[in-house]
């Protein structure tokens, strides 16, 4: 036998790690094949139905209210109006007054007195069955007195227009500044712009879209005594957890709330429903299971929408590229109530405006807005995206100026890859990156050159398809967040994660989490850092989430925070495991628990290689209990809470090559190649997967997706079939790379990658198609880029215009009052 | 999302389903492949008491000869027409509109002749019956008649069917040698409807075109033809000029709607810009 085969010594060598393996997700058989529990599946007995009817006004008095039908319909229960409620809704939270002056109106649960907007709930019927309760919906009688209705956010904030809430003063909710110079982060920027030898200012409008999860948001509230439980499709069942207790008065430890599997939120999901305080307040009064389930209709009409700002920015520079300065002015669109977040939304962005580059001056301005569509909140991004499109955008714009490559003018000014950490004219400590390597990287993927070539040809021979190349050179702030950042912004929250491990007598280990996945796949991305730092078996480790009676304290998936806060909770939680396991180790062993190693999930005397103990042997020894040491408590068990002292910063380099047809003013995708850097990558396959899905989704915004209102504030786009949300046959093929720089905030050096495509992709997409078309005289397309409207800014000139029918004033998010299409008429 | 109550009927034969429709009242719909109708009732636009599903209805479903004619049957899927050996070789022009029709799943249920009894402007095949000079079968309590595609679509979602009338089967002529056909459809995302479309089929002999039919989808509340384009094809050589010219009047005479798809001036630039696509292809340009 040679030593190689020797069995003593095969023992000993440590499993290979399990971070940076491609596994695949542990989850995905029973998520794909639906053989889980989603909300919608809960049977429960007794349990009733409750549909909501919803308003068709987008403004009006309720002055005829007559429920009285629907009461008599078959199988109906109850039914309540607003007034029935009034008593006990009290008000939907908003945990972000970005301002000390934010004014906000309330936001009940149904509508008492006045509707603003379509959709909001009028009545709801509770019947035995799903369909009794929608047949019922047909019984009930309402007449509005209609008021005049606000939707063009430029409108709104003037003097003398019409209010959404007649207890305000004005449609402004909040104005919030950042100040580079009030700050001491920066200089003057007025100086800077006075000082400068060009600048370039542009209006670019951020459209509105709609999260469009798969799982349609769904509730079921089961009463026992007086306790309750809730199953909710819900990214964060433990702050809805508190919210909802704060909003009824159930009281917390009362409440417990389950997030089961849950079908995809992007944002979507980060609410506190009306539906959701409804179903608790009906099982409440009956004393009976409540479910409630909704269409794709009231899904795509009452879900919070997201994204829907004006953004004017300007740029100062020098004639050699230098940037000097950077103003931002934003219009962001509220809807007709603030939720959980609504406010901090453009405020999250704030920070983001400045990108890569070395600014020495900034200053940010924003108005909340109210208007009467449905509220706005957080959707993939949230805030970033908008940051990294405007910034994006008038980079290439001062580039044409200048009559340089954007390449070049970004190289001029971004932060070098020694000058990391760098604190930015925001005032944020970028972490760590090389933009040079991921920028050289990511044009070798694309080909660049090539491409540049027969850019160039199809120019010279006029071919009716041009050919463009965009880039975004982005980066944004992920791992939601030190909780010490978040207090001074407002936040109604900390920022901590928490995780607990559990070591079972047969040394399985329960890892449980306060992170809640709705897709993302922690359970296995957990399970591989656990099989690491605790050397058991990938398979050894099950992860439990998303119940607030199993898992009690925890903070919830957005802000790409899961892994950077949550995955570092779970780290932390596993040193104190082994810390605690090396006492009772040293005990068995005979040994000084200074002197024991830990590897490969085993302790041994160090020096003395052979003899040990492993740490799952120490988990039968613990939970029988006969032999430990004196004066420590029997169990292995830990738990920790971690509170990053800050963000990360993932950045990139994304280049799309587009299509545009000229005759037609089709774009299409040629080819797109992005280098992320996400810091250390714990899963390729996951990373790659969040990758691809977020550029669908910034590729959607670019070209495909838009919420529109008519001029009475219907939602026009009310069903997929006007909503477009691409599907895997629109979109090209990615070809996707990474550099790793790994994080400095945390020990996984991980940053964070859920939101990092969607927000990187979209300017990469619209700097491409101007880039096809600028030489034709177009300088602006707005998104999404519908043919019509390339088609229009390239024959008639401006953006574009509006996505609307002739003759009506309906328009996508923002307005429509300096339409390039209006332009384009005279 | 959750339809009306409504009673449901399910015949075996045309017959029965004659009958079935007599006896049903006011207010009775006739279910094909309901992938037009379903959506519409879920939404509470349509709210029928009786529906009688052709589903089970044998004799409706399948594509035949009859001397130079193709017979297919209403109840047809999307699917058996993508499938069909007859159509694979005489009925090009339908195989290439009905593969561009919604995604798998809805033409494995959505049928020929629902699509044509719906007769909605932005779908795919009304357009091709009528530049194919369709013939419809069409049987109800008063016996059986046929209409042509002209008369079949009389206005937005409205046909020549009368109340009780079941659209049974349609005739089209076979394409065979010198024919070549082309369905170009223009669309943002791949499953959606069409903003335009173009079915162009051409015959050539020798260098010049002996005979050209365009149909034109949603360019107005029914299909209409570009009766002068094609008027402007007949005889002409067979080049990128003459049908570039011709295809600038494929807009004549149409009144295309204004939605959140497309204004009227684009639908008709459109409509000029894929009739010569249609054309080049369907001539072997
Ligand atoms: C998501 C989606 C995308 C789609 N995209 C496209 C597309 O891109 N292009 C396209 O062309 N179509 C599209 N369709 C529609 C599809 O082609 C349908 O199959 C078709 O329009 C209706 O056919 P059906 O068999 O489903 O008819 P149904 O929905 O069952 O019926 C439609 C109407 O026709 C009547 N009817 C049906 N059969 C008869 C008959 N034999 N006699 C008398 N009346 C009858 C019904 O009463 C009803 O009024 C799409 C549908 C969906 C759901």
């Amino acid at each position: 036998m040679t030593a190689v085969e020797d069995p003593a010594s095969a023992v000993d060598l440590p499993p290979a790690k399990e971070v940076g393996q491609a596994r695949r997700r542990k989850e995905d058989a029973r998520l794909i094949t639906g053989k889980t529990t989603w909300t919608d599946n809960m049977v429960l007995p007794g349990m009733l139905h409750l549909a909501v009817l919803r308003s068709p006004v987008a403004h009006g008095r309720i002055t005829h209210l007559d429920v009285s039908a629907a009461k008599e319909r078959p199988n109906v229960v109850a039914v309540y109006t607003g007034a029935d409620l009034a008593e006990e809704q009290g008000s939907l939270p908003c945990a972000w007054p970005v301002t000390p002056d934010m004014v906000n109106p309330g936001h009940p649960s149904i509508a008492v007195e006045q509707v603003n907007h379509v959709g909001e709930a009028v009545a709801i019927v509770v019947a035995r069955s799903r369909t009794a309760a929608a047949d019922a919906l047909e019984a009930i009688d309402v007449d509005y007195e209609p008021l005049p209705v606000v939707l063009d956010m430029e409108q709104a904030v003037q003097e003398g227009s019409p209010l959404v809430h007649d207890s305000t003063s004005s449609n402004t909710s909040y104005h919030f500044v950042f100040d580079a110079g009030e700050a001491g982060t920066g200089s003057d920027t007025d100086q800077a712009f006075a000082d400068a030898e060009v600048t370039v200012s542009r209006r670019f409008v951020q459209q509105r879209l709609i999260p469009a999860f798969m799982e349609p948001r769904s509730v079921v509230v089961q009463p026992s005594g007086d306790n309750y439980t809730m199953w909710s499709a819900t990214q964060i069942p433990h702050i809805l957890r508190v919210m909802a207790a704060m909003v009824t008065g159930i009281p917390e430890h009362k409440l417990r709330v389950i997030a089961p599997d849950v079908g995809g939120g992007f944002g979507g999901k980060l609410q506190v429903n009306p539906e959701e305080i409804l179903c608790l307040l009906i099982a409440r009064r009956l004393g009976k299971p409540i479910k409630w389930t909704e269409t794709r209709g009231e899904s795509l009409m009452t879900a919070h929408h997201g994204r829907d700002q004006v953004q004017f920015i300007d740029v100062a520079a020098d004639r050699d590229g230098t940037v000097k300065g950077l103003r931002v002015r934003l219009l962001a669109d509220m809807g007709a109530y603030l939720r959980l977040i609504t406010p901090g939304v453009p405020a999250l962005g704030a920070f983001m405006f400045p990108g890569i580059y070395k600014f020495p001056a900034y200053r940010f301005e924003c108005d909340g807005v109210f208007t009467n569509k449905v509220p706005t909140d957080a959707y993939r991004g949230a805030g970033r995206p908008e940051a990294t499109f405007a910034i994006e955008r008038i980079m290439d714009e001062l580039a044409v100026e200048l009559g340089m490559d954007p390449l070049e003018v970004r190289r001029k000014n971004w932060i070098n890859a020694e000058e990391f950490p760098f604190t930015t004219v925001a005032g944020l400590e970028y972490d760590s990156g090389d933009y040079h390597q991921a920028t050289e990287q990511a044009l070798e993927l694309l080909g660049y050159d090539e491409l540049r070539a027969e850019q160039q040809r199809r120019r010279e021979s006029n071919d009716p398809v041009q050919l463009g190349i965009g880039f975004s050179t982005f980066t944004e702030m992920c791992g939601l967040a030190p909780s010490r950042v978040l207090g001074s912004l407002a936040f109604g929250a900390g920022g901590w994660e928490q995780a607990s491990i559990r070591m079972l007598p047969t040394g399985k280990v329960e890892v449980v989490t306060g992170s809640t996945p709705h897709g993302q796949g922690h359970e296995t991305a957990w399970s591989q850092i656990v099989a690491d730092q605790l050397g058991v078996p990938f398979e050894d480790v099950e992860v439990l989430h998303g119940d607030t009676a199993i898992s009690s304290r925890g903070l919830d998936t957005y802000g790409s925070r899961s892994l950077v806060v949550g995955g570092t909770a779970v780290v932390k939680a596993a040193e104190k495991v082994v810390e605690k396991a090396r006492v009772i180790a040293a005990h068995l062993l005979e040994a000084n628990a200074d002197d024991l190693e830990f590897t490969g999930g085993k302790f041994s005397v160090r020096g003395t290689p052979g003899a040990g103990v492993g740490i799952q042997e120490v988990a039968l020894a613990i939970f029988a209990a006969h032999d430990y040491p004196e004066g420590i408590e029997p169990s292995i068990d830990a738990e920790a809470t971690f509170d990053p002292e800050n963000f990360s910063f993932p950045h990139g380099t994304h280049i799309c090559a587009m299509e545009i047809d000229t005759e037609t003013g089709f774009a299409k995708i040629r080819k797109y190649a992005c280098v992320d850097d996400v810091g250390t990558i714990v899963n390729p396959l996951i990373v790659e997967g969040q990758v691809h899905g977020g550029l669908a989704q910034g590729i959607a915004q670019a070209m495909y997706e838009e919420a529109i209102y008519d001029a009475e504030g219907n939602l026009t786009t009310g069903s997929f079939v006007d909503y477009l949300v691409p599907a895997a046959s629109d979109l090209p093929h990615f070809d996707t790379g990474n550099t790793v720089h790994a994080a400095t905030s945390n020990p996984l050096g991980a940053k964070g990658v859920g939101e990092a495509g969607c927000i990187a992709s979209t300017p990469a997409v619209v700097n491409a198609a101007l880039d096809a078309v600028r030489h034709l005289g177009v300088t602006d397309i707005r998104m999404p880029l519908t043919p019509e409207r390339v088609w229009r800014a390239l024959h008639g000139g401006g953006d574009g215009g509006d996505r609307a029918a002739q003759g009506s004033n309906a328009y996508g998010g923002a307005r429509t009052t300096e339409s390039g299409y209006q332009e384009a008429e005279q | 999302m959750i339809p009306a109550p409504f009673a449901y009927a399910r015949p075996t034969t045309v017959e029965e389903a004659l009958q079935a429709i007599a006896e049903g009242g006011e207010d009775v719909k006739v279910l094909a492949g309901g992938q037009s109708l379903i959506p519409v009732m879920r939404l509470r636009l349509a709210a029928p008491e009786l529906l009688v599903d052709l589903t089970r209805v044998e004799e409706l479903r399948g594509v035949r000869e009859d001397g130079d004619t193709l017979v297919i049957g209403a109840m047809t899927t999307h699917a058996d027409v993508l499938a069909d050996p007859l159509l694979a070789q005489y009925g090009q022009l339908i195989v290439q509109a009905t593969e561009t029709v919604a995604d798998r799943q809805v033409r494995r249920r959505g049928t020929f002749g629902g699509a044509l009894a719906h007769a909605d402007p932005a779908g795919d095949l009304p357009a091709v019956a009528l530049a194919l000079d369709a013939e419809f079968v069409l049987v109800g309590p008063g016996g059986r008649r046929t209409v042509s595609a002209a008369e079949f679509f009389v206005d937005y979602l409205t046909t020549a069917l009368e109340e009780g009338e079941l659209l049974v089967e349609i005739r089209v002529p076979k394409l065979g040698e010198g024919w070549g056909v082309r369905y170009e459809k223009f669309n943002r995302v791949a499953q959606a409807w069409s903003i335009v479309a173009v079915a162009a089929a051409v015959r050539r002999q020798g260098g010049r075109i002996a005979e050209a039919r365009i149909g034109l989808t949603n360019m107005g509340p029914t299909p209409l033809r570009a009766s002068a384009t094609e008027a402007a094809l007949v005889g002409v050589d067979v080049s990128m000029e003459t049908v570039t010219a011709a295809a600038a009047q494929a807009a004549e005479g149409t009144s295309p709607s204004n939605d959140l798809n497309a204004q009227a001036d684009y639908r008709q630039h459109l409509a000029q810009v894929l009739t010569r696509r249609a054309l080049a292809a369907a001539a072997g340009l």
